[in-house]
């Protein structure tokens, strides 16, 4: 069999104990070409450095724990290629805007507790005691179906430059997951929702860079869930200059 | 970098803890919440709940929906694809139960794929008679942990402790006392003293090297309950899912099967109908050829494998899943995530081309043994989802049970274990002390002086995997089982001497808690390896191709029961199954039958 291929892969690390801000250490390694960039860091950490340290579990981009960033980018480790990185040297650093707890792994504590407060939850609306399903058509799923492909990977905040700036923002995640319970069929909070959905730190906040969509390993397209929400924003407001006194 | 040392132990006291937080776990925390808001409940889990496994189940989850569907039937399948060594009255609360807690998750906010008039579609799956299979495109599992979670942040009363590691159990004269383990974000130890505490940890797929598992499957709840005396049952029926990728083993959903899926040997004949799950036709009917039972179908792909008849890839020999026929419309609406999976992994459009695949292990169908409603021997101790063994799964578990079994059992436990947590005397103070002691040994591996003659934790894991991939495999003999066993207390020797870590410091050190698993897992696999060797006959998913190629009712209509040492190898008993209705036959799948409709 022939030598397989090196790359060096460059990541920046960070230990709370260390006496000295972050640095980059490179590694060589070889690699296959349908191999995913996890894979390789996985390599390091079994054989060549068993303290680099980084998240990771379900390896199909579905647990959306293993996001960094990839020369530049926000990026699931697990969904990468080293195909499509060869020849490098491929530069990997923890997700932008969040605080380091070390290395690659990023303390993601801000965006749960921003979930429950974009109420990211379903409220039942009828009888919540009932044994059969409810019904809900398909074009009903369709309203918020892309909404509810979210993973949490928390690529998007580090796409967004506003979250970047102003860290009290709900963001691209809470604000699609709002979005995707206000739009099902089966709710009744959208007036609990609204108090977050119109503050500051709501909708009104983002500046439609639209990166969150691109980044997203789901398509989930939060840009485009606040868009919505920002409708039913501003009409929300005007129903309630015009009409005083509907609001619940 | 150097850890300080001893650090102080944080004593926290709850009514109740919840460990792991996928579904089985987090429908624990929300049954218990609801029996008793007064409670006060703390989840913790390894990873942040929506990290959990449950997120990868694709195809779906049972419950007996439709009008041509009934309790009898679904239990039927349950009982004879488990190859009768289900206990068959945890099967018929099971399938009684299974509608309501589905439409719970419905009400919840779950979003299953819909019929046009808006009830809920179901699809056909391995060996089950009837549509029965609930599911959410091809990503159930992943809408169900999600609605689980967020429905969880309605509930304040449920504390999450993410990122915490659990290493200990720790009993007193009235049981379960308290639950000890370590904040991963600081490396500082923790304790919860609790009167009850529900293990929904999860399977051990990843003592094997071929498997669907995430990284965290590595079964160290088993383990923990094993050490204080639980028995664990089963443990020999490891689960193959017939279609996974080849070597990374990402899961191909079952789901491809249930919508119209075929499998082609090198040849391009569709082979299982020369395995007992024929004849081909009609096509499609249940129970037959592609709709037969993963045990089946793995072993199909073992005797084509030895044939030559398989197809070779990059990452090992593989069948062919052909899904071209379903149409580009179909797999976007029904199987999207294993079509994007196709696409990025192998850059294959499972619209023009058909999908590699061989078997990979998937599920551990035995676990700690508990009763209806969770509870094991050790009081105040509850176990649900992948690490019981609720008794319903038998020789081999049918695809789409294990997502209801997480709803029926978790909640169950849940119940159960609320109700212990308000009727047991509060732990003592001279808790913290014991705890404290426990702790030593996992801080002493950081101190223990790097020698270059031990082992690295991947060279220990990498030989687990190749004991067990060798010696307990699809197809098992005496001399093989016997290799793995003495392979696996070699290990578990080496291991005991110490193993070499490059890290030594205490913030998020993953490299001392993958040491941590490794040392339940040897346990684990070292379990399974004793219980195969110990069951002289072929049922289900262990099937021998020694001198006991056959099913023996007689001798082994039997659970097997382990029993741990903190060192040696397991004790094993044999106890009786429990039988209600359905008496032991052939199990016959293919044969005759009426084709149907895939809608």
């Amino acid at each position: 069999m022939s030598e397989r291929p090196t790359i060096v892969i460059e990541v920046r690390r960070w230990h709370p104990d260390a006496e000295q801000p972050p640095w980059w250490q490179a590694f060589e390694l070889p690699y296959r070409e349908d191999q995913s960039l996890l894979e390789a860091l996985q390599h390091i950490k079994d054989e060549l450095d068993g303290s680099l340290t980084f998240r990771w579990s379900c390896r199909m981009a579905i647990c959306g724990s293993c996001g960094c960033m990839v020369d530049g980018r926000p990026e699931l480790s697990c969904h990468l290629l080293m195909g499509d990185l060869a020849p490098g040297p491929v530069r990997v650093e923890p997700l932008a805007h969040f605080p380091v707890i070390r290395d690659l792994v990023i303390d993601q504590q801000d965006v749960l507790d921003k979930l429950p407060v974009a109420g990211a939850y379903l409220v039942p609306g009828d009888d919540t005691s009932a044994t059969e399903p409810s019904r809900q058509t398909p074009a009903q799923v369709a309203e918020y179906a892309q909404f509810a492909q979210c993973i949490n990977c928390l690529l998007c905040y580090s796409a967004c430059p506003q979250y970047g700036l102003k860290p009290d923002f709900l963001g691209p995640a809470a604000l699609a997951l709002m979005a995707r319970h206000d739009a099902d069929s089966r709710d009744a909070g959208q007036a609990e929702r609204r108090e977050a959905r119109d503050a500051t730190s709501g909708v009104w906040d983002c500046t439609l860079v639209g990166h969150c969509t691109e980044v997203c390993p789901q398509g989930v397209d939060p840009a485009r869930a606040i868009n919505r929400n920002k409708g039913a924003s501003a009409r929300d407001y005007l129903l309630d200059l015009l009409l005083p006194g509907r609001r619940r | 970098m150097t850890a300080q040392r001893h650090p102080d132990l944080r004593v926290i006291d709850c009514d109740l803890v919840v460990i792991g937080g996928g579904g089985a776990g987090l429908r624990a925390a929300l049954a218990a919440t609801v029996a008793d808001p007064s409670l006060d409940i703390v989840l913790v889990s390894k990873v942040v709940p929506m990290r959990s496994h449950t997120v990868a189940a694709e195809g779906g989850a049972a419950a007996v929906l439709r009008e041509d569907d009934s309790f009898e039937q679904h239990f039927e399948d349950t009982v004879s694809g488990g190859e009768w060594l289900c206990d068959q009255a945890a099967v018929e609360a099971f399938v009684a139960a299974c509608p309501r807690e589905l439409a719970q998750l419905e009400r919840w906010g779950c979003p299953w794929s819909r019929r046009d008039d808006g009830r809920v579609q179901t699809r056909f799956f391995g060996g089950m008679r009837v549509q029965r299979t609930w599911f959410a495109a091809d990503r159930t599992g992943f809408h169900m942990l999600h609605t689980l979670f967020q429905t969880s942040l309605r509930y304040p009363a449920i504390r999450r402790h993410d990122e915490f590691f659990c290493t200990n159990l720790l009993v007193d004269e009235h049981g379960l006392a308290g639950v000890l383990g370590i904040d991963i974000a600081t490396g500082h130890p923790v304790l919860y003293r609790a009167r009850a505490a529900v293990l929904a940890t999860g399977g051990a797929g990843r003592v094997y090297a071929h498997n669907t598992n995430a990284g965290i499957v590595t079964g160290e709840g088993m383990a923990l309950a094993a050490r204080h005396g639980v028995a664990l049952r089963d443990m020999e029926f490891v689960q193959w899912h017939p279609t996974a990728l080849p070597g990374s083993g990402i899961l191909i959903t079952e789901g491809c099967r249930g919508e119209g899926g075929v499998l082609l040997n090198a040849e391009g004949r569709r082979y299982l109908e020369d395995y007992g799950l024929g004849p081909l036709e009609p096509w499609p009917r249940p129970r037959a050829m592609e709709l037969g039972p993963r045990d089946r179908l793995s072993q199909a792909f073992w005797h084509e494998d030895r044939a030559g008849r398989t197809i070779t890839t990059a990452q090992g020999n593989a069948v062919l899943l052909d899904l071209r026929h379903l149409g580009p419309r179909r797999l976007a609406e029904r199987l999207p995530m294993i079509s994007e999976v196709a696409r990025r992994f192998l850059g294959i459009d499972p619209v023009t081309a058909p999908i590699p695949v061989r078997p990979a292990v998937h599920y551990t169908m035995g676990g700690v043994a508990t009763d209806l409603d969770g509870s094991t021997t050790l009081p105040g101790l509850y176990a649900a989802g992948e690490c019981a063994s609720a008794g319903i799964h038998g020789a081999n578990r049918l695809g789409s049970n294990s997502l209801a079994e997480l709803l029926v059992f978790g909640r169950a436990a849940g119940e159960a274990a609320a109700v212990r947590a308000r009727s047991a005397p509060r732990p003592g103070e001279a808790l913290a002390a014991e705890a404290r002691a426990c702790m030593a040994p996992w801080y002493a591996m950081l101190e223990a002086a790097p020698a270059a003659e031990r082992p690295r934790v991947a060279t220990l894991r990498n030989a687990m995997h190749a004991a067990m991939e060798d010696g307990v495999g699809i197809y098992r003999d005496a001399e093989g089982m016997a290799r793995a066993c003495e392979a696996l207390a070699g290990l578990r020797a080496a291991y005991r001497d110490g193993v070499a870590l490059d890290d030594r410091s205490l913030a998020f050190n993953t490299e001392w808690l993958s040491a941590i698993e490794l040392g339940h897992s040897l346990q684990l696999a070292e379990v399974m390896a004793h219980a195969a060797l110990a069951r002289r006959e072929s049922r289900g998913a262990h099937q021998r191709l020694d001198a006991w190629r056959a099913r023996d009712d007689a001798g082994f209509l039997v659970h097997s029961l382990a029993w741990c040492a903190a060192d040696g190898p397991p004790r094993i008993e044999h106890a009786p199954v429990k039988l209600t209705r359905s008496v032991p036959r052939e199990r016959v799948y293919g044969g005759a039958g009426e084709r149907v409709a895939l809608d």
